[in-house]
């Protein structure tokens, strides 16, 4: 939408007409901008939110000393701009032995991911950079470019560390996306399409005028689909209980190993933006997007911007959560589960789904 | 597991890993994520503890018991004095027994707080240990008040101690008894009955007993095999015979007995005994006493030679002494309980996988301060 009307506005000021592919290239990179500075504040936002909650669960303090305050700050709020400046002046540090070209590329590449799934996720009424007519399909398959990076920065690194996190990895985001992929299809047989901003106006209303007529709500299996998508988007995003690929105690930091300040950072920034796709499309497939938990109340589009990022907060607290409470599955009991507990699960819901819309007619 | 059998990749776990607990180096063969074997190359804390024992008198050893196994401080120096004082034939007043056996367990419950914790992180569970490591701290406040020291007490003394209790000790240790009962229920909530943790460690690792006695473990390894050996009931020294407390064994509740998830159990088992044993020696301590009065003026123990041993918290503490009658012995040499729990790790942890190698190096909590002595 946002691409649409910036390649109209283009359009009529530079005079080269709309179909030009350059007024399309420079309408793609200015829309590129605030993908870019959402990710970042993402970042900023979330991981200062990991130290903080991650600091109250485990009964410390958390980081208190950078930001405004009346002597050594407080509360820490700019804990994390620091870190990232300090990441900024680190050495570039590139192992002898490594493959530099790979090396070089591979925080890229897992960047790219979810860089260019953002485009497709909407924030409110208006505000998406394009309504993809495809727009679930195509955040999940770009969203797997992501493993592409992981093996290439295991592989490049020469170190076997890396190169057991990037094995993982593989067969963990690879096996992860079936069960993802079959919850979102019962998603879609219910709104009958693939768009995003489709499936957020077939929720609209309420159901027998209590419940929202959220997608989670609509029917038993759709319920459990909600939880098939969410676990295995938790596994996607490699977060504890899932974070074998850089399981600490084992593989020291998995396929980031051999990386340091700036090139490490891609990898942080990606990992805390897939979190965000994965809560955002959590929260438009199954929890109404930016339709309010009551329906007419602050429906204005500001307010479906706070609806969004309060449903994507929350989710993004719960993975938290995890994380500071479930110890680490070991790499072939992951396996299990994703094989012989959430596919199967998945395609009877495929089945439910099915019956349960012809049922209902 | 596979039926084809591609290259061996050889993998140095350590010196510097996260889950090593120290400087040890573990060279491992893997077939993809299957450890086919294990070698365990130590040495990288080696500071000569029994050359130098022979060229210092008898106390000034002690605090070089300290840096042994520094996580049970306590525990070594008790060894140690106990088996000078046989020597020397030195009985101490019930005051002292009971200030050292308080000690002493206070210390086994430290330490079995840093070994839950650190097991539990290296299967991927980070907040328990902080959680442990919060209440090991109340612990070390208490050895602070009583000796200035956090870590490496040198308290325990041939014939007494360095200091008395101070005033408000008990009361402060009751407090602290009060508090950390109900924790221990929150952290087996949180971490030994969690189905990942169970998973995890559950029939994973298992020592069968025969194992475990041919390669000489003790301790709470041991127990977590089915058997029952405890020195404070089996070779009672101190005045542990006037307490009673229960030896936990593994039972094999969630697997088979003498797999990693037993040998939590009886960790967690152990902590709540050890309050007990401090409850019943709080309740007899004799106010009245000078720790000092059985203190010899010179230490020269008769020529001849000693073994003795005590159960420290991660088993049988051996310390075998030779004296020649002069002011230093003419050997020490510790047997360290440690080194024999590493060294059944080979025996049980091959045909595992990586991460389950970390968790059973986990579970049999080893010391590298000991190891390498």
């Amino acid at each position: 939408m946002v691409v649409d009307q910036l390649i109209e506005w283009l359009g009529s000021l530079l005079s080269w007409g709309p179909g030009s592919p350059l007024i399309f290239l420079t309408a793609v990179l200015i829309a590129g901008i605030p993908i870019f500075l959402l990710m970042a504040i993402n970042a900023l936002v979330s991981v200062y939110a990991e130290l903080k909650i991650s600091a109250f669960m485990q009964d410390r303090v958390g980081p208190m000393g950078q930001g405004p305050g009346l002597h050594a700050g407080k509360w820490g709020v700019l804990q994390t701009l620091a870190d990232a400046l300090k990441l900024l002046s680190k050495e570039d540090i590139i192992p002898e032995f490594a493959d530099r070209k790979l090396f070089i590329i591979a925080p890229f590449v897992i960047f790219i991911a979810p860089f260019i799934a953002l485009a497709a996720l909407p924030f409110n009424q208006n505000l998406l950079i394009s309504d993809l007519n495809i727009g679930v399909f195509y955040i999940l398959a770009v969203g797997s470019i992501g493993v592409i990076g992981i093996i290439l920065a295991g592989w490049s690194s020469n170190n076997k560390w890396s190169l057991f996190g990037a094995m993982r990895s593989a067969a963990q985001i690879v096996s992860y996306e079936i069960p993802v992929g079959l919850s979102i299809v019962s998603v879609i047989m219910l709104t009958g399409t693939l768009s995003m901003q489709g499936i957020i106006s077939y929720q609209e209303g309420t159901i027998l005028g209590i419940l929202p007529n959220w997608i989670i709500f609509n029917n038993p299996f759709s319920f459990i689909a909600f939880f098939i998508f969410f676990i295995s988007g938790v596994a996607e995003v490699n977060r504890t209980p899932f974070d074998i690929p850089e399981a600490e105690s084992e593989l020291v930091a998995g396929f980031h190993t051999e990386y340091s300040g700036m090139r490490w950072s891609f990898f942080f920034l990606s990992e805390y933006a897939n979190m965000l796709i994965v809560s955002g499309v959590a929260a438009v497939g199954f929890l109404g997007g930016w339709h309010s938990p009551i329906s007419g109340f602050l429906e204005s589009p500001g307010w479906g911007l706070f609806w969004f990022f309060f449903k994507i907060g929350a989710l993004i607290f719960v993975m938290m959560w995890f994380r500071w409470t479930f110890p680490r599955l070991r790499v072939d009991q992951l396996m299990n589960i994703c094989w012989k507990v959430l596919i199967p699960i998945a395609l009877l819901n495929i089945f439910g789904v099915g019956i349960w819309t012809l049922l209902k007619g | 597991m596979g039926i084809v059998h591609g290259e061996e990749m050889v993998l140095n776990i350590g010196p510097q890993h996260p889950s090593t607990h120290g400087v040890l180096r573990l060279k491992v063969h893997t077939d993809g994520e299957v450890v086919s074997k294990i070698i365990p190359y130590i040495g990288y804390l080696h500071r000569c503890f029994e050359k130098h024992c022979e060229n210092l008198s008898y106390e000034q050893i002690i605090p070089f018991t300290d840096r042994c196994d520094y996580i049970g401080s306590m525990n070594n120096n008790f060894g140690y004095v106990v088996a000078v004082e046989e020597m020397m034939d030195i009985q101490v007043s019930e005051k002292v027994e009971h200030i050292r056996v308080i000690m002493a367990e206070l210390n086994r419950i430290a330490s079995h707080l840093l070994a839950l914790g650190t097991f539990g992180m290296d299967v991927g569970a980070f907040t328990p240990f902080l959680y442990m490591f919060r209440d090991r701290e109340r612990i070390l406040d208490l050895f602070e008040i009583t000796c200035g020291a956090r870590l490496l007490y040198n308290y325990m003394w041939v014939g007494g101690l360095s200091h008395d209790l101070p005033v408000g000790f008990v009361e402060k240790v009751y407090k602290f008894l009060d508090y950390f009962e109900p924790q221990l229920k929150e952290y087996n909530d949180l971490l030994m009955y969690n189905k990942i943790f169970i998973e995890r460690t559950a029939d994973v690792g298992v020592l069968p007993p025969e194992v475990a006695v041919n390669y000489g473990v003790t301790g709470p390894n041991l127990r977590a095999s089915g058997i029952k050996w405890d020195l404070r009931k089996n070779e009672s020294y101190s005045i542990y015979d006037s307490f009673s407390f229960e030896v936990p064994v593994g039972k094999g509740q969630m697997g088979t007995i003498g797999d990693c998830w037993d040998r939590y159990w009886v960790r967690a088992e152990e902590m709540k005994e050890s309050i007990g044993i401090v409850r019943q020696a709080l309740k007899t301590l004799p106010v009245e006493g000078d720790v000092h009065e059985a203190m010899p003026k010179k230490i020269r123990p008769p020529k001849g030679s000693i073994y003795k041993r005590t159960e420290s918290p991660r088993g049988d503490l051996g310390f075998y002494i030779i004296s020649d009658g002069s002011p230093s012995p003419t050997r020490v040499k510790l047997r360290s309980p440690a080194f024999t729990a590493l060294g059944a790790l080979s025996a049980i942890a091959e045909g595992w996988m990586i991460s389950d190698v970390i968790a059973i190096l986990g579970s049999l909590d080893i010391v590298l301060g000991e190891i390498d002595r």
